[in-house]
């Protein structure tokens, strides 16, 4: 029994090892001074005030900022009315298929969801004149879409686990069901709402397959950007970005673990 | 007064008939409110997949946008012509290099899928075994990786692989080898890429399932006389097996149509139809021949999504 479990430690230890040691190596090298990526030359920050230097890597910064702000919100709108529609409805028509379409954008390979959709706004461009062209407007779309069914997941699954009792209670107070909806249930479901829409947010800053099917000529994406200049090799000044952006992303996370940890802490004080 | 005796029954109609109750006083309020993310859905997710159908029957032409269009209406002579073209798809299914590309994918993403299910057991079991922070803290040590660039991910391991890089380094130092190993652009390279960045999408239906196994069942086995390894393939395995189909089909179906992985980290010669569909696209510009490989791809693929659907489904009963 001893045996097994040391075994057990050691090789779920060298998975850990395995999630993290490429972005260890990242975040070094990327204060490496040498331009040969891979051979060291003593700390340095060059990287960093090339980047900073770089305007194509900024302006695709600031579209895909914008475009994962725009997206998230509106993910997590028709995300929730979805998540909510499938767990607190009951029976309708339709149901199997809009649990379908909602599960479906998790696993479809992102190159189907791109053509796709583009070959849509292409045909609907033809049919009705909209929409005009390809830009950010219809990268907003087509992520909101996929964003739309992390959102749903992560409501429904809170939603199953959350006491109805809270609910019954204003209705039977004579809540009608909108003022039921944001008065009651909105808010019991407010952290599920704030990590749908974080997660929204990076995974249309992070998307590469998509937007380059949507975007349109001058409207490229960070990733987009990003693709293009490692596609050939690796690059010092993607090293510094991608330590910026796993810093910002590891600092948020541990936040928010603590204040959780916080919250939780004080509801048992409290009970 | 209805209001008491309504609270006062001991026994009311659930919430769900009560919602569905007031909401059908609204007229059509019901559907209304599904229809916002139904049609939401069925315009940029369904009608999607029946424009490529569509456009995977037409031909190729130098027009904007670059395919024939199959209905063409004869003003004068009141007539409809409809031009079906099956071409691409007796392209797809007679030329080798199609159906190899099919099969490399679906053998890439099996073995990758193999080798992650192979490293997340042990993550998700000694998860799911330790308690209270420790808990907490290696579930977002798994978690973590996930919210950071799925690109950045993959591109870490180009400094990792490539001739002069890490590994190769490390290796000849520790004098293993004499001249660097060609491990970046290599099919190797591809499946190390998605074992890596799927990994926490199997640990973590994986941890689920093994949560919820109840700890006196193996304390059990073990007084009957069950040896470790006889415990867990007749107990654990079989007990945690949605989490395990769960996983599996989590990182199979997206590994499938893979592109970014295959592009970065492959050879030239390294087929798969994620990087065929787009070479179609970008490169030759063949709109209709790119179809045509996204229904195949789609076909190919329904089964397992609508057995991650079932499967989902049965978990949702079960708790």
């Amino acid at each position: 029994m001893k045996r097994s479990s040391t075994f057990l430690s050691v090789s779920a230890a060298t998975g850990f090892v395995f999630l993290y040691a490429p972005i260890v190596a990242l975040i070094i090298y990327s204060f490496n001074k040498s331009k040969l990526v891979t051979v060291w030359g003593g700390w340095s920050l060059k990287w960093y005030t090339e980047l900073f230097k770089n305007d194509q890597i900024i302006d695709a910064a600031l579209v895909s900022v914008k475009i994962a702000v725009i997206s998230a919100t509106l993910a997590v709108v028709l995300g929730t009315l979805a998540g909510f529609v499938l767990t607190r409805f009951g029976r309708f028509r339709g149901k199997m298929i809009l649990s379908g379409w909602t599960t479906a954008p998790l696993v479809m390979p992102e190159v189907i969801t791109g053509l796709s959709l583009l070959l849509l706004f292409v045909a609907m461009e033809g049919m009705f004149g909209w929409p005009a062209g390809r830009g950010t407007g219809t990268v907003i779309i087509a992520h909101t879409t996929f964003c739309l069914a992390y959102v749903a997941v992560i409501v429904q699954s809170r939603l199953i686990s959350l006491d109805e009792t809270l609910e019954e209670a204003a209705m039977d107070l004579g809540a009608r069901p909108a003022s039921l909806f944001f008065l009651v249930t909105l808010p019991l479901i407010a952290p599920a709402l704030v990590s749908g829409w974080l997660l929204s947010f990076t995974l249309s800053l992070d998307d590469l397959v998509i937007a380059s099917f949507v975007s349109g000529p001058g409207d490229s994406t960070l990733p987009m950007v990003i693709f293009s200049k490692v596609r050939l090799g690796v690059s010092p000044e993607v090293n510094a970005l991608a330590t910026l952006m796993i810093l910002t992303v590891a600092v948020g996370v541990i936040a928010a673990v603590f204040q959780m940890r916080r919250q939780h802490r004080s509801q048992e004080i409290q009970e | 007064m209805s209001i008491i005796s309504e609270s006062a029954r001991a026994t009311g109609p659930t919430l769900r008939a009560r919602i569905l109750k007031r909401l059908g006083q609204i007229r059509g309020g019901r559907y209304a409110v599904i229809s916002i993310p139904g049609l939401w859905l069925a315009v940029f997710f369904f009608i999607p997949f029946l424009v490529v159908f569509k456009i995977s029957l037409a031909e190729t032409a130098i027009a904007i946008p670059p395919y024939t269009s199959l209905f063409e209406f004869d003003l004068e002579e009141a007539m409809l012509d409809i031009s079906i073209n099956l071409g691409n798809y007796r392209y797809l299914f007679e030329d080798d290099f199609y159906l190899s590309a099919y099969l490399n994918s679906v053998k890439i993403a099996a073995i990758s899928t193999f080798f992650t299910l192979l490293i997340g057991f042990p993550m998700a079991y000694l998860i799911a075994r330790s308690h209270g922070a420790t808990r907490t803290l290696l579930l977002s040590l798994v978690i973590l990786p996930f919210w950071t660039s799925f690109l950045l991910r993959v591109y870490a391991w180009m400094g990792i692989l490539q001739k002069n890089g890490i590994v190769n380094d490390f290796l000849m130092s520790i004098g293993l080898i004499d001249t660097p190993l060609t491990i970046l652009q290599t099919d190797v390279a591809v499946y190390i890429g998605i074992v890596y960045t799927y990994l926490p999408f199997m640990v973590l239906p994986l941890y689920t399932a093994l949560e919820k196994l109840d700890g006196a069942l193996l304390e059990a086995a073990e007084d009957l006389g069950c040896k470790p390894a006889q415990t867990f393939f007749l107990i654990t395995l079989p007990l945690s097996l949605p989490g395990v189909v769960a996983g599996c089909l989590l990182v199979f179906i997206p590994a499938v149509g893979e592109f970014v992985i295959p592009a970065l980290l492959g050879g030239s010669d390294t087929l798969m139809i994620g990087r065929v569909l787009w070479d179609e696209f970008f490169l030759s510009r063949d709109w209709p021949m790119a179809s045509a490989v996204a229904t195949v791809m789609l076909i190919v693929l329904v089964l397992p999504i609508m057995l991650i659907r079932n499967n989902a489904e049965k978990q949702g009963e079960s708790s």
